[in-house]
């Protein structure tokens, strides 16, 4: 019988692991993901999960134990965290090369220096171009729901998958959450299926020397099963509907209908845009949200038919590419260059390490892109309390005082 | 001396290993003993070159290539979904000294600190060979490699990994050369039977390329160095009790530098020379007495 608990997004992705059956974990603790591992070593220690706990050295070896596993033919879950993910930045590139369906969540969290243990997304799309799936979840039932998701995909084009989630916002906060049946999770998620499994009897080299006559292909077909696995989501989330009660997207359209104005938003600070699209709405504005989900594959043709003929676009990034703009903005730019009905797409940068986006904060950048003429590559909302706009060169965000110099 | 190396090969003939590569040897060996049931874990080292282009493999048992400073991990990882899987399966961590000594010590160390039933094998050929002989923290002092020239060679002695590796207490540990085929074969054998916990295995490997020496001598140069008590031949048990499994004959240290190009500046200059052998002495004595401490009965041959 599904059982319905009252947990953080945290706990939530360790029920994940767990419903999916992972085999192998391997994870090293970093704030604010460690709640994730010490409750896979509890359900692990107990014997409530059967699998085996690798307490790894560095996120570089936990995902090197993972694509050890996986690559041995066990379902392989990790989970962590900024400083994290991006010390394990070359395996995630090994995994996907040695075709490995690896689940991992990771808790976004802000870069240092400074040290910010806060919600910023620059972490995980910095990871962007690793061949990855990336799946960003908005609730604690998400941040569960996605793992299994991602692992009844990823085991089908035999390419990693990871599973986003915003720091404390997401991480430590607790919402209700419904944990499946886990016959009902079998049968979503049946046991791991590999091609290969580093199996004696069948003695292979995987993942040596390969000349320029065959590396190309390899790329290829990572490219060809990233395009399957756009459609095989839908399905995938249809199929999590049909056998576990509750059909998930990877866009979600909200308030989009007669929408002359979009928000474009993802991860959890989508909650609070939400409501400020409603309360828009009761103002009379004809204004709608767009929440991406998937941002690898990223739905290219699914964005360009819901954003062509708009009026005007707003895309929310709690991250940015400094030298260019937001990274959510620069993907829907992308997908939209050339359509004759593209709208112009204006890029807000907000929420930067963990500075909250409320649902004020919402309604002042819809009230902004309605007014506004140009469409700006990053226009940054609540730095210094300065209005929202541009990058001012000319403009210091506070004078330096002359040093005073003792006599 | 009974011949106890197996028989049964499986290496293929036609790697790409040079004339001579003590490496290749080393694994020829190695799998004699280990035999079929094994998964080997390679990270970027000669060996990811010997093994051969894909789609060719040169062994009989299955090879996951992984990043330069994950071999250990990776193992650990391959040998949980084996256990999972309920199979008994030797999983073999092989590295050359660059992905142990260097990029690849942490992940050992963790490994090591955790106990993982796996085999890690360092063939050391003492230096970078497959970017081209760079010196690494494994090339012994006074050597000349292309980051290390003559006009400044390796100014500091080689590191102490067996030191480190017993540091961790792990069940077992041996150094051993292909030029003393018995002796590697029954640390191997030891090694493979010893599971459930971490066995580390130094093997020193010539590399006829890097150590500027004729491709027909090195099983000679790998004696020498035995002889010579450059690299002693020993065993560890728990990181605490220490057997020496063949007494060097106490040729010269010179005997064997002077097979070797790398050591030309080394030989020409005497002070760097006596400080050497002042390492070379100092080491073995403080071997000797590790042994001594763990075998209080035994009569020590005389050297």
């Amino acid at each position: 019988m599904p059982e319905r608990l009252l947990l953080t997004g945290n706990h939530a992705a360790a029920y994940g692991a767990m419903l999916s059956r992972a085999e192998v974990i391997s994870a090293y603790p970093i704030t604010p993901q460690t709640m994730i591992v010490e409750l896979l070593s509890e359900l692990t220690a107990s014997g409530r999960l059967a699998a085996k706990f690798i307490t790894v050295e560095s996120e570089h070896s936990a995902m090197a134990a993972c694509v050890g596993a996986s690559a041995a033919g066990a379902r392989a879950y990790t989970a962590t965290s900024g400083q994290g993910l991006a010390l394990m930045h070359e395996m995630l590139h090994w995994s996907v090369g040695a075709r490995l369906p690896i689940v991992l969540t990771n808790v976004s969290r802000a870069m240092a220096p400074g040290w910010s243990i806060w919600s910023d997304q620059s972490d995980i799309l910095s990871q962007r171009d690793v061949g990855w799936m990336m799946l960003f979840a908005e609730s604690v039932q998400e941040a569960q729901d996605f793992i299994l998701w991602s692992y009844r995909v990823a085991e089908q084009v035999f390419l990693p998958g990871m599973v986003g989630m915003d720091a404390f916002i997401l991480s430590h906060t607790a919402e209700p959450l419904i944990v499946h049946d886990q016959a009902a999770v079998d049968a979503y998620l049946p046991k791991f299926e590999p091609l290969y499994s580093l199996d004696p009897a069948e003695p292979r080299a995987y993942g040596g020397l390969v000349n320029r006559d065959h590396y190309f292909e390899m790329r290829y077909k990572i490219y060809e099963n990233m395009e399957r696995a756009e459609d095989l989501l839908v399905q995938a989330g249809e199929e999590f509907g049909e056998v576990l009660g509750h059909k998930y997207e990877i866009l979600e359209e909200y308030m989009l209908d007669d929408a002359d104005y979009v928000v474009v938003s993802a991860g959890a600070m989508t909650s609070n845009i939400r409501q400020s699209v409603r309360e828009m709405r009761n103002k009379g504005v004809r204004v709608g949200l767009l929440r991406v989900i998937a941002f690898r594959p990223f739905p290219v043709e699914r964005v360009r038919k819901i954003l062509g003929g708009r009026k005007k676009v707003a895309v929310l990034d709690r991250n940015m590419s400094a030298g260019h703009s937001g990274i959510f903005a620069e993907e829907i730019r992308s997908a939209l260059f050339g359509q004759p009905d593209a709208p112009p797409i204006f890029g807000y940068v907000l929420g930067i390490g963990g500075r909250d986006v409320r649902v004020e904060t919402g309604v002042e950048v819809i009230e902004d892109v309605i007014q506004r003429e140009d469409a700006e590559m990053a226009l940054f909302v609540g730095v210094k309390g300065l209005p929202i706009g541009p990058v001012r060169l000319d403009y210091q965000i506070r004078k330096l005082e002359p040093l005073e110099v003792a006599p | 001396m009974r011949w106890v190396v197996p028989e049964a090969e499986h290496m293929s003939e036609g790697t790409l290993g040079c004339q001579g590569c003590g490496g290749a040897l080393s694994m020829r060996l190695v799998l004699k003993e280990v035999g079929r049931d094994a998964v080997g874990v390679i990270p970027a080292c000669c060996w990811s070159i010997i093994d051969g282009p894909w789609p060719t493999h040169a062994l009989d048992i299955p090879i996951l290539h992984t990043a330069f400073e994950t071999a250990a991990v990776v193992a650990a990882g391959v040998k949980a979904a084996k256990t999972i899987q309920g199979k008994d399966t030797t999983v073999i961590a092989w590295a050359g000294d660059g992905g142990t000594f260097d990029i690849g010590l942490q992940a050992l160390s963790g490994a090591a600190e955790r106990n993982e039933d796996i085999l890690f094998i360092c063939y050391d050929n003492e230096a970078y060979m497959n970017t081209g002989i760079q010196r690494s923290s494994a090339t012994p002092i006074g050597t000349w490699t292309t980051t290390t020239p003559d006009q400044r060679p390796e100014a500091r002695p080689k590191k102490d990994i067996m030191g480190i590796i017993a540091a961790h207490r792990i069940p077992y540990a041996a150094t051993a050369t292909a030029a003393y085929p018995e002796d590697l074969e029954r640390k191997v054998k030891t090694a493979v039977q010893a599971k459930g916990g971490m066995r580390f295995l130094h093997l020193l490997s010539a590399c006829p390329p890097g150590w500027k020496m004729e491709a027909y001598q090195t099983i000679e140069v790998m004696r020498r160095a035995v002889r010579s008590k450059v690299f002693p031949l020993y065993e560890i048990r728990d990181g605490r009790d220490y057997t020496i499994t063949h007494w060097p004959d106490e040729i010269d240290v010179e005997d064997y530098f002077e097979l070797q190009g790398r050591f030309k500046s080394l030989l020409e200059d005497e002070d760097m020379l006596g400080f050497v052998k002042g390492n070379v002495e100092e080491r073995w004595q403080t071997l000797l007495g590790r042994h001594r401490r763990s075998h209080p009965e035994e009569v020590i041959p005389a050297l």
